[in-house]
Protein backbone atom coordinates (compact mmCIF):
# COMPACT_ATOMS: atom_id res chain seq x y z
CA UNK A 1 0.00 0.00 0.00
CA UNK A 2 0.76 3.32 -0.81
CA UNK A 3 1.34 5.65 2.12
CA UNK A 4 2.51 9.24 3.35
CA UNK A 5 6.24 8.38 3.47
CA UNK A 6 5.87 7.01 -0.08
CA UNK A 7 5.03 10.03 -1.11
CA UNK A 8 7.11 12.35 1.71
CA UNK A 9 10.55 10.31 0.09
CA UNK A 10 9.77 10.83 -2.91
CA UNK A 11 9.37 14.87 -1.93
CA UNK A 12 12.68 14.43 -0.43
CA UNK A 13 14.27 13.11 -3.49
CA UNK A 14 13.08 15.28 -6.20
CA UNK A 15 13.99 18.20 -3.76
CA UNK A 16 17.33 16.83 -3.65
CA UNK A 17 18.01 16.64 -7.20
CA UNK A 18 16.88 20.70 -7.43
CA UNK A 19 19.29 21.52 -4.81
CA UNK A 20 22.16 19.40 -6.83
CA UNK A 21 21.20 21.66 -9.91
CA UNK A 22 21.63 24.81 -7.44
CA UNK A 23 24.79 23.78 -6.58
CA UNK A 24 26.29 22.56 -9.66
CA UNK A 25 24.82 24.66 -12.27
CA UNK A 26 26.83 28.02 -13.54
CA UNK A 27 23.74 29.35 -15.73
CA UNK A 28 21.37 31.25 -14.14
CA UNK A 29 18.17 30.00 -16.82
CA UNK A 30 19.56 26.59 -15.51
CA UNK A 31 19.35 28.01 -11.66
CA UNK A 32 15.48 29.19 -12.63
CA UNK A 33 14.65 25.45 -13.64
CA UNK A 34 16.22 23.76 -10.56
CA UNK A 35 14.35 26.17 -8.73
CA UNK A 36 11.28 24.89 -10.47
CA UNK A 37 12.07 21.40 -9.65
CA UNK A 38 12.17 22.41 -6.07
CA UNK A 39 9.08 23.95 -5.91
CA UNK A 40 7.27 21.27 -7.22
CA UNK A 41 8.85 18.92 -4.34
CA UNK A 42 7.41 20.90 -1.68
CA UNK A 43 4.09 21.14 -3.36
CA UNK A 44 3.79 17.27 -3.85
CA UNK A 45 4.72 16.69 -0.06
CA UNK A 46 1.63 19.65 0.88
CA UNK A 47 -0.84 17.93 -1.04
CA UNK A 48 0.36 14.25 0.45
CA UNK A 49 0.33 15.46 3.67
CA UNK A 50 -3.28 16.94 3.13
CA UNK A 51 -4.76 13.72 1.77
CA UNK A 52 -3.00 11.89 5.12
CA UNK A 53 -4.91 14.01 7.44
CA UNK A 54 -8.16 14.91 5.45
CA UNK A 55 -7.25 19.12 5.70
CA UNK A 56 -7.58 21.15 3.17
CA UNK A 57 -4.68 23.30 3.83
CA UNK A 58 -1.83 21.96 2.78
CA UNK A 59 -3.89 22.10 -0.96
CA UNK A 60 -4.23 25.85 -0.10
CA UNK A 61 -0.69 26.31 0.63
CA UNK A 62 0.54 24.68 -2.40
CA UNK A 63 -1.65 27.01 -4.70
CA UNK A 64 -0.21 29.51 -3.59
CA UNK A 65 3.23 27.98 -4.12
CA UNK A 66 2.09 28.01 -8.03
CA UNK A 67 0.85 31.42 -8.10
CA UNK A 68 4.45 32.74 -6.36
CA UNK A 69 5.95 30.57 -8.73
CA UNK A 70 4.58 31.73 -11.36
CA UNK A 71 5.48 35.52 -10.51
CA UNK A 72 8.42 34.64 -9.95
CA UNK A 73 9.57 33.25 -13.40
CA UNK A 74 7.79 36.70 -14.85
CA UNK A 75 10.26 39.01 -12.86
CA UNK A 76 13.14 36.41 -13.06
CA UNK A 77 13.24 36.03 -17.04
CA UNK A 78 12.79 39.82 -16.97
CA UNK A 79 15.68 40.32 -15.47
CA UNK A 80 17.56 37.67 -17.14
CA UNK A 81 16.65 39.32 -20.57
CA UNK A 82 18.06 42.75 -19.46
CA UNK A 83 21.09 41.13 -18.00
CA UNK A 84 21.41 39.32 -21.64
CA UNK A 85 21.25 42.31 -23.40
CA UNK A 86 23.77 44.24 -21.12
CA UNK A 87 26.75 41.20 -21.04
CA UNK A 88 25.63 38.83 -23.79
CA UNK A 89 25.84 36.23 -21.61
CA UNK A 90 23.85 34.03 -18.95
CA UNK A 91 27.06 32.44 -17.30
CA UNK A 92 27.41 33.30 -13.48
CA UNK A 93 31.34 33.44 -14.02
CA UNK A 94 31.11 36.16 -16.48
CA UNK A 95 28.47 37.76 -14.46
CA UNK A 96 30.68 38.18 -11.49
CA UNK A 97 32.15 41.95 -11.22
CA UNK A 98 32.96 42.47 -7.94
CA UNK A 99 35.63 39.92 -7.56
CA UNK A 100 35.77 38.93 -4.20
CA UNK B 1 9.28 -6.58 2.49
CA UNK B 2 9.93 -7.11 -1.31
CA UNK B 3 6.79 -9.14 -1.03
CA UNK B 4 4.97 -5.80 0.11
CA UNK B 5 6.81 -3.59 -2.95
CA UNK B 6 5.11 -6.86 -5.50
CA UNK B 7 1.62 -6.39 -4.06
CA UNK B 8 1.65 -2.05 -3.94
CA UNK B 9 2.78 -2.77 -7.68
CA UNK B 10 -0.51 -4.92 -8.36
CA UNK B 11 -2.89 -2.22 -7.01
CA UNK B 12 -3.61 0.72 -9.68
CA UNK B 13 -2.45 3.26 -7.24
CA UNK B 14 0.86 1.83 -6.96
CA UNK B 15 1.83 1.22 -10.04
CA UNK B 16 0.73 5.02 -11.15
CA UNK B 17 2.87 5.89 -8.23
CA UNK B 18 6.21 4.02 -9.28
CA UNK B 19 6.00 4.72 -12.61
CA UNK B 20 4.81 8.14 -12.15
CA UNK B 21 7.95 8.46 -9.56
CA UNK B 22 10.71 6.31 -11.80
CA UNK B 23 9.54 9.00 -14.98
CA UNK B 24 9.44 12.19 -12.90
CA UNK B 25 12.94 11.20 -11.31
CA UNK B 26 14.39 10.61 -14.52
CA UNK B 27 13.11 13.77 -16.34
CA UNK B 28 13.95 15.78 -13.31
CA UNK B 29 17.78 14.41 -13.70
CA UNK B 30 18.08 15.20 -17.24
CA UNK B 31 16.50 18.86 -17.08
CA UNK B 32 19.76 18.88 -14.24
CA UNK B 33 22.16 17.46 -15.67
CA UNK B 34 21.58 18.18 -20.13
CA UNK B 35 23.93 20.11 -21.43
CA UNK B 36 21.45 21.72 -23.87
CA UNK B 37 18.78 24.21 -22.84
CA UNK B 38 16.29 22.79 -25.31
CA UNK B 39 16.39 19.67 -23.57
CA UNK B 40 16.31 20.43 -19.95
CA UNK B 41 13.42 22.84 -20.67
CA UNK B 42 11.39 19.87 -22.18
CA UNK B 43 11.99 17.51 -19.97
CA UNK B 44 11.09 19.93 -17.03
CA UNK B 45 7.86 20.18 -19.31
CA UNK B 46 7.09 16.77 -19.45
CA UNK B 47 8.00 16.13 -15.48
CA UNK B 48 5.67 19.16 -14.33
CA UNK B 49 2.80 17.12 -16.10
CA UNK B 50 3.80 13.44 -14.61
CA UNK B 51 3.94 15.63 -10.86
CA UNK B 52 0.09 16.93 -11.79
CA UNK B 53 -0.88 12.86 -11.98
CA UNK B 54 0.70 12.39 -8.22
CA UNK B 55 -2.51 15.36 -7.71
CA UNK B 56 -4.75 12.97 -9.51
CA UNK B 57 -3.68 9.86 -7.49
CA UNK B 58 -3.96 12.01 -4.29
CA UNK B 59 -7.56 13.46 -4.91
CA UNK B 60 -6.50 16.83 -5.39
CA UNK B 61 -8.06 16.80 -9.00
CA UNK B 62 -8.50 20.74 -8.91
CA UNK B 63 -4.36 21.26 -8.24
CA UNK B 64 -3.83 18.99 -10.96
CA UNK B 65 -5.54 20.90 -13.54
CA UNK B 66 -4.28 23.93 -12.13
CA UNK B 67 -0.10 22.59 -12.16
CA UNK B 68 -0.89 21.70 -16.11
CA UNK B 69 -2.30 24.99 -17.05
CA UNK B 70 0.02 27.74 -15.06
CA UNK B 71 3.23 25.09 -15.00
CA UNK B 72 3.33 23.96 -18.36
CA UNK B 73 0.68 25.98 -20.14
CA UNK B 74 2.27 29.48 -18.85
CA UNK B 75 5.12 29.45 -17.33
CA UNK B 76 6.85 26.64 -19.61
CA UNK B 77 5.23 28.98 -22.75
CA UNK B 78 7.25 31.70 -20.83
CA UNK B 79 10.32 29.66 -21.03
CA UNK B 80 10.13 29.04 -24.58
CA UNK B 81 9.45 32.75 -25.36
CA UNK B 82 12.28 33.58 -23.36
CA UNK B 83 14.35 31.31 -25.45
CA UNK B 84 13.82 33.68 -28.58
CA UNK B 85 16.22 36.11 -26.18
CA UNK B 86 19.41 33.75 -25.29
CA UNK B 87 20.95 31.25 -27.91
CA UNK B 88 19.26 28.41 -27.05
CA UNK B 89 20.26 25.81 -29.69
CA UNK B 90 24.15 26.34 -28.78
CA UNK B 91 25.10 23.44 -25.52
CA UNK B 92 26.40 25.59 -22.37
CA UNK B 93 29.76 25.07 -21.45
CA UNK B 94 30.52 25.75 -18.00
CA UNK B 95 32.83 25.00 -16.00
CA UNK B 96 31.88 22.74 -12.99
CA UNK B 97 34.10 22.60 -10.26
CA UNK B 98 33.97 20.69 -7.34
CA UNK B 99 31.55 18.17 -8.97
CA UNK B 100 31.97 15.16 -6.34
CA UNK B 101 31.44 17.81 -3.53
CA UNK B 102 28.19 19.02 -4.48
CA UNK B 103 26.89 15.44 -5.60
CA UNK B 104 28.28 14.16 -1.78
CA UNK B 105 26.67 17.77 -0.31
CA UNK B 106 23.32 16.56 -2.22
CA UNK B 107 23.13 13.27 -1.42
CA UNK B 108 24.09 14.04 2.27
CA UNK B 109 20.64 16.52 1.72
CA UNK B 110 18.81 14.13 0.11
CA UNK B 111 19.82 11.76 3.26
CA UNK B 112 18.93 13.69 5.84
CA UNK B 113 16.07 14.80 4.09
CA UNK B 114 14.56 11.11 3.93
CA UNK B 115 15.37 9.87 6.64
CA UNK B 116 13.61 13.62 8.78
CA UNK B 117 10.27 12.73 6.45
CA UNK B 118 10.40 8.16 6.98
CA UNK B 119 10.48 8.97 10.60
CA UNK B 120 7.22 7.99 12.75
CA UNK B 121 4.79 11.15 13.61
CA UNK B 122 3.78 10.37 17.01
CA UNK B 123 1.05 13.06 17.87
CA UNK B 124 -2.66 12.75 18.70
CA UNK B 125 -2.42 16.71 18.68
CA UNK B 126 -2.79 16.90 15.00
CA UNK B 127 -6.58 17.43 13.84
CA UNK B 128 -7.51 18.67 10.41
CA UNK B 129 -7.92 22.56 10.50
CA UNK B 130 -10.39 22.60 7.70
CA UNK B 131 -11.52 18.95 6.89
CA UNK B 132 -12.35 17.91 3.54
CA UNK B 133 -16.33 18.28 3.28
CA UNK B 134 -18.20 14.22 2.77
CA UNK B 135 -19.73 13.87 -0.73
CA UNK B 136 -18.52 17.39 -1.88
CA UNK B 137 -16.30 17.24 -4.97
CA UNK B 138 -12.41 18.45 -4.29
CA UNK B 139 -13.23 21.97 -6.84
CA UNK B 140 -16.57 22.90 -4.72
CA UNK B 141 -14.70 22.36 -1.34
CA UNK B 142 -11.40 24.20 -2.72
CA UNK B 143 -13.34 26.75 -3.66
CA UNK B 144 -15.57 26.97 -0.53
CA UNK B 145 -12.43 26.75 1.72
CA UNK B 146 -10.46 29.29 -0.37
CA UNK B 147 -13.14 32.32 -0.82
CA UNK B 148 -14.39 31.84 2.74
CA UNK B 149 -11.12 30.92 5.06
CA UNK B 150 -7.90 32.20 2.68
CA UNK B 151 -9.98 35.05 1.22
CA UNK B 152 -7.55 38.30 1.56
CA UNK B 153 -4.17 35.82 1.10
CA UNK B 154 -6.22 34.94 -2.54
CA UNK B 155 -6.17 38.87 -2.56
CA UNK B 156 -2.69 39.80 -1.93
CA UNK B 157 -1.70 36.53 -4.35
CA UNK B 158 -3.59 38.85 -7.00
CA UNK B 159 -2.21 41.85 -5.79
CA UNK B 160 1.23 39.95 -6.29
CA UNK B 161 0.62 38.34 -9.58
CA UNK B 162 -0.25 42.39 -11.09
CA UNK B 163 3.27 43.78 -9.70
CA UNK B 164 4.88 40.47 -11.43
CA UNK B 165 3.34 41.07 -14.44
CA UNK B 166 4.01 45.04 -14.76
CA UNK B 167 7.79 44.02 -13.82
CA UNK B 168 7.95 41.46 -16.41
CA UNK B 169 6.67 44.29 -18.82
CA UNK B 170 8.85 47.22 -17.99
CA UNK B 171 11.94 44.70 -17.57
CA UNK B 172 11.54 43.07 -21.09
CA UNK B 173 10.10 45.57 -22.97
CA UNK B 174 11.55 48.17 -24.93
CA UNK B 175 12.69 51.39 -23.83
CA UNK B 176 10.60 50.91 -21.24
CA UNK B 177 12.95 51.63 -18.42
CA UNK B 178 12.82 55.59 -19.40
CA UNK B 179 9.53 57.77 -18.55
CA UNK B 180 7.80 58.93 -21.72
CA UNK B 181 6.62 62.27 -19.51
CA UNK B 182 10.16 63.56 -18.06
CA UNK B 183 11.65 62.10 -21.70
CA UNK B 184 12.41 65.86 -23.58
CA UNK B 185 13.68 64.17 -26.30
CA UNK B 186 10.16 62.64 -27.16
CA UNK B 187 8.95 66.12 -27.21
CA UNK B 188 11.57 67.46 -29.57
CA UNK B 189 10.53 64.32 -31.84
CA UNK B 190 6.83 65.47 -31.58
CA UNK B 191 7.85 68.70 -32.48
CA UNK B 192 9.73 68.09 -35.20
CA UNK B 193 7.06 65.82 -36.53
CA UNK B 194 4.82 68.83 -36.50
CA UNK B 195 7.25 71.01 -38.22
CA UNK B 196 7.88 69.45 -40.86
CA UNK B 197 4.07 69.06 -41.10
Amino acid sequence: MIGLSHYLILSAILFSIGLVGILRRRNILMLLFATEIMLNATNIAFVAISDNYGDLTGQMFAFYIIAIAASEVAVGLGLLIVLYKRHGSLDLDDLASMRG
Amino acid sequence: MFENFIASLMTVEGFAFYLFSILTIGLFLVTVLSKNILYAMTSLAAGMILISGFFFILGADFLGVIQIIVYVGAIMALYAFAMMFFDATRNIKENNTNAPLVFILGGLSALMLVMMFAAPIHSDAIVALYPMTEGVGNVQDVGMVLFTKYLIPFEVAALMLLVAMISGIILAGKKMDNSLTEDTSADDEILITKDEK
